[in-house]
Order: C-alpha cells, then sequence, then structure tokens
C-alpha cells in the first residue's frame, strides 16, 4: 500500500467530457468550415435537442436536472452524434437522432454510466437503417470563402429539407470502392482522392470524420492527457491494418489497400473517440486489448464482405455487447492478489 | 357472483392485462403488429380460441389427471385452432385470406395455455368462458394499441386495409395521416416493436401510478368529511 499523502488528481465528469470536446473542437471546426452554413445547421440543432431530450428524461426520471445537464454528457454525445451524419441531412434527422440516443440510447438503461450500447451509434444505426437515402447522401467540400459555398438562404432551404442539387452531391471514398469493385474494376485502377485530401479532410464525408490528422491529433491528446490509454485505438487500427495487409497482399485488384482503408471514413474517429467510451467499453487492459482487435475485425468484414460500404458504427455496437463478457472473463488483478483473486504468498 | 364476473373483466382487460401486465403473449404480439389491422385480426382469432378452449377444458377439468394436464390442455388448443382455421377457411374465404398467415401462429401463444393452466383448469364452465373472452379482448385491446402506434410512427396511416378484415364500410376507418411520409422503418421493423412495447409498457404503469393516487387523495377526502361530520 502507498502511504498518505496523496495526490489528487481532480477528476470529474465535466472535466473528462470537457477534454473529450476539446479533442474534437478541431476537426468540428474544419468540417463546419469545409460544408458549410448547412453542417453548422444541423450541429447546432443536434446538439440543443440533445441537452433538451436529457433535461425531459431527467424531469420525468424525477432527478435533479442541472447537475446532470451542466456535466456536459449530454452534449458530447450529441456532438459525437452530429460527426457521423452526413454534413447536408435535414433538420429532423438531428433531433430524431437526438431524442434517439439521450431517450432509446441512454436514459432507458437508466441515465449516464449504465448504457449498454454507445448511445451515438445507437442513434446511427438506427436512423441509417430507417432513413437510408438522408443517411447516404454525402456532399464534396463546399468550403467558406470558395465559389461553391451556399448562401445562408440557401443553406437554410436545404437545411429545411430542400432536395440537394445533384451537382453538389458526391460519393464518398469508400461508396466509390464499394460500387466500382461491385463492378470487377480492379482495385489498384481506381482514382478517388489522393491521400492528402484524405489527410488533411478535403473530401467528402460525414461531418466530422473527414480529417484523419486532426482526428489523430485529438485522439494524442486524449491519451497524453489520459483520459483514454491507447490499447483500443492501437488494437483495433493494428488489427485492421493488419488484416486488411494479408488481404491486399493477397489479391491487390479485389481489396482495398490498408492505408485507404485507415484513412477514409469514419474508422479514426471511432478507433479514438467512439469505442473508447468509458461506459461501454472493457474495464481491464487484456479486456480493452480483445475489444479493439474485434472492432477493427468487424469493420474490415463488414466493409469488405457486407452491403454497407463502412461498418464502424456496427462494429462498435456489436463489440459494446460483448463488453459485459469481456469484463466477465478478463477482470483487472486486484492489489495484493494474483489474476485468481488468491492472496500472494510470501514465499519466494 | 355479479362481483366475482366484474373482477374476471377488470383483471382481463387491464389489472392483470395478459401483455401490459403479465408480458406474455409476445411472440405473435410482435410478429403481427405491423398495422392496427392485423392486430385486430389475430385478437379476434386469439379471442375466439381462448373462449374455446377456456370452455372445454373448464368441462373436462373433472376428467383429466394432474400428471397428464399439460399434453391434454396442447391437444385441445391444437384442436381447436385446427377447427377455428378451417371454419374461416370455410365460410369467411376472404377473412382468412388476410388472416390465414397468423391463425396457425395462434398455437404458439403460450397465453392460451396459461389461462388453461391457471384459470380454466380450476374453474366452472360460465366463468372459464367468461375469462377467455376478457383475457381475449385485453389481448385485442394491446395488439390494437401496439400496431395502431407502429403503424402511425412507421408508416403515416392507421387502418390500413381494414377493409379487407371487416368489410367494405372499414374504408371509414383507413386513415392517411401524413399523406407523403417516408417512412420510419425501424419502428416497422422487429425492434421497433420492442421498442414500442416497452414505451407502452411504462405508460401503462404511469397511468397505474396516477388512477392510485387519485384514489387515495379521494379516499382522504371521504374519511376527512366523515370525521368532521
Amino acid at each position: 500500500m502507498i502511504a498518505a499523502p496523496y495526490l489528487h488528481e481532480n477528476a470529474s465528469i465535466s472535466r473528462t467530457m470537457g477534454l473529450v470536446m476539446l479533442a474534437l473542437f478541431p476537426a468540428t471546426v474544419l468540417g463546419l468550415y469545409q460544408f458549410g452554413w448547412p453542417a453548422i445547421l444541423l450541429f447546432t440543432t443536434t446538439v440543443l435537442a440533445a441537452i433538451v431530450a436529457e433535461y425531459f428524461c431527467l424531469k420525468v426520471a424525477g432527478k435533479i436536472a442541472k447537475p446532470f445537464l451542466l456535466d456536459g454528457s449530454a452534449i458530447l454525445t450529441g456532438w459525437l452524434l452530429a460527426m457521423t451524419l452526413p454534413p447536408w441531412a435535414p433538420w429532423w434527422i438531428g433531433i430524431l437522432g437526438a431524442f434517439l440516443a439521450i431517450v432509446v440510447g441512454k436514459h432507458v438503461f437508466g441515465g449516464l454510466g449504465q448504457n449498454l450500447f454507445n448511445p451515438a451509434m445507437v442513434a446511427r444505426v438506427a436512423l441509417l437503417i430507417s432513413f437510408p437515402f438522408e443517411m447516404t447522401l454525402f456532399t464534396q467540400p463546399n468550403p467558406f470563402f470558395s465559389v461553391y459555398n451556399l448562401s445562408f438562404n440557401d443553406s437554410l432551404d436545404i437545411f429545411l429539407g430542400y432536395p440537394i442539387p445533384d451537382a453538389f452531391t458526391s460519393a464518398t471514398v469508400l461508396d466509390f470502392y464499394k460500387a466500382e469493385l461491385s463492378q470487377g474494376i480492379s482495385a489498384l485502377q481506381i482514382k478517388t482522392d489522393s491521400l492528402t485530401q484524405l489527410l488533411w479532410g478535403n473530401t467528402s464525408g460525414s461531418l466530422g470524420e473527414t480529417s484523419a490528422l486532426l482526428i489523430v491529433l485529438g485522439g494524442l491528446f486524449l491519451i497524453y492527457k489520459r483520459v483514454i490509454t491507447w490499447h483500443i485505438p492501437v488494437a483495433m487500427l493494428g488489427t485492421l491494418t493488419l488484416l486488411a495487409s494479408v488481404l491486399f497482399w493477397f489479391d491487390p485488384n479485389s481489396y482495398m489497400s490498408p492505408v485507404t482503408h485507415l484513412l477514409s471514413g469514419a474508422v479514426l474517429l471511432g478507433a479514438f473517440f467512439i469505442a473508447t467510451d468509458l461506459v461501454t467499453s472493457p474495464v481491464s487492459t487484456r479486456g480493452q486489448l480483445i475489444f479493439g482487435a474485434g472492432c477493427g475485425l468487424l469493420v474490415l468484414v463488414i466493409r469488405t464482405f457486407g452491403n454497407y460500404p463502412e461498418g464502424v458504427a456496427f462494429a462498435v455496437l456489436l463489440m459494446n455487447g460483448f463488453t459485459p463478457l469481456i469484463d466477465h472473463y478478463f477482470k483487472p488483478r486486484i492489489y495484493g492478489r494474483d489474476r485468481k483473486g488468491q492472496p500472494l504468498s510470501n514465499e519466494p | 357472483m355479479n362481483n366475482h364476473y366484474l373482477r374476471i373483466a377488470k383483471d382481463g382487460l387491464w389489472d392483470n392485462n395478459i401483455v401490459f401486465a403479465q408480458a406474455l403473449a409476445l411472440c405473435p404480439l410482435l410478429a403481427v403488429t405491423g398495422t392496427a389491422s392485423n392486430g385486430l385480426g389475430m385478437g379476434l382469432a386469439s379471442t375466439l380460441v381462448l373462449m374455446l378452449s377456456g370452455g372445454l377444458i373448464s368441462l373436462s377439468r373433472t376428467l383429466i389427471s394432474p400428471q397428464v394436464r399439460i399434453p391434454i390442455f396442447v391437444l385441445i388448443i391444437a384442436v381447436l385452432v385446427s377447427l377455428v382455421d378451417m371454419f374461416i377457411n370455410a365460410w369467411l374465404h376472404d377473412l382468412h385470406k388476410v388472416l390465414g398467415l397468423f391463425i396457425p401462429l395462434i398455437v404458439t401463444n403460450c397465453a392460451i395455455l396459461g389461462r388453461a393452466e391457471a384459470f380454466a383448469s380450476r374453474n366452472p364452465v360460465l366463468p372459464a368462458l367468461f375469462d377467455g373472452l376478457m383475457i381475449g379482448l385485453g389481448f385485442t385491446l394491446a395488439l390494437v394499441v401496439l400496431g395502431a402506434a407502429r403503424e402511425v410512427l412507421g408508416s403515416g396511416t392507421l387502418f390500413a386495409n381494414a377493409a379487407l378484415l371487416l368489410g367494405s364500410w372499414a374504408t371509414l376507418l383507413e386513415v392517411t395521416l401524413v399523406s407523403d411520409y417516408a417512412g420510419f422503418l425501424l419502428i416497422v421493423l422487429p425492434p421497433g416493436g420492442f421498442l414500442v412495447l416497452g414505451f407502452l409498457l411504462a405508460g401503462k404503469r404511469v397511468l397505474d401510478k396516477r388512477i392510485n393516487q387519485f384514489q387515495q387523495r379521494r379516499q382522504v377526502i371521504v374519511t376527512a368529511e366523515e370525521a368532521t361530520s
């Protein structure tokens, strides 16, 4: 045992949530900048709707609203959900999604810390299954100060559900690969956004998932601040890279390269910000490694062999379902005892 | 005696409702409640089987030895479901085209075996028939409410295709609430059934709590008045 005095770590829910938001900030600002006013409107609506839904649930459950509202968990859920929505989705997608995340994903299970599944991903998958058209309609980047940028009035029309003109829509990299590969075109000949575009985020995709660089930066900040540990991201990305490399080495004509796997879609956002959710991931480090590896494997399987081009949300939800089982078999060692729970003997 | 029947009716319809209180019969419930009309058809067919099985089992309750009662109940229920199936097919053929899929499903309904075991095998014929009717109507209520909620949320209509079930006058019932509704597919799919059922169960508990509070308050007022007079 360590003797007193102890250092106080000053950890609280609101501090953790604040640090995660700080880490998400660069990628979010880039997303809002390059997808323009519709994205800003959608983002604001989703976060506000999450707060309203949280307030409503706390009232119904008879809890004190103020401390729970101020801890930032509802804002973060809404924020994460908005990051994974198509940036030009209409207003009701954001509101319905926030409601599904907070009510069905979180408070039905008993509120903060009780939920089995990641609330933002529950909402995203429910929306994707229910509204496949709206949830897979992506737009090319049209940043502020560029000729493609929409005026505020036009943006409001898009936000209110006016159909997006075809000139603005664009398939994501993963969509494009899926479509081309299914037509029997060799993966080596598919021309799509360059790696620099994927790194900086100048590509079509969900609101906050486009810039690989900024997301990794935010993730490293979280690891540095010890909000998350390295185990889940490394296991998830490592498994994905390894298996994708094996497939690519086996047949480069019909499988995506591991670099494209890593840099496109939501896999980096998922590895650093979504799979690492403290509530829905295993406690022990060995458990976290298994959890992360499972996520990586499922992402690869769904992307390569499934019907959907992207599978991060499904993968994380499936592994969330395994978390109680993993926690049952891989418990952290108790201090002063061995892995089986027997006291350590003093004999050499 | 009348009080006894009142109790059976109240239990079957609300207090001890087969779905909302006992959470039995969920398999047919979740399977057919995509629309309110389907729920109504399934509910009425189940009510018929519930009444007949209740009556028959109550009649033969002195003949059946307790050791073999379950197989015999199952046999009776299976015979009745087959009879109802053939009866509807022969004389109400149009109805059978709509309901045909659900009728064999009635045999999987654990509510029927449950009532046979819990009520019909211990009570005289008339109460057993009445209990079957009330449990059946309570089940129908649950099916229609859940079906209506899922239909409105999932496809924006109410009682679609009711005319197939109830005859041409029922076109009056068919309502399209939102004309260009895109559809909320999750609610129509099985997970939506569980979700909506969960919210309905929570709603019933809230309602029961309110009723309870109201009655207690009335009780307090009544005793206070008695004390002052």
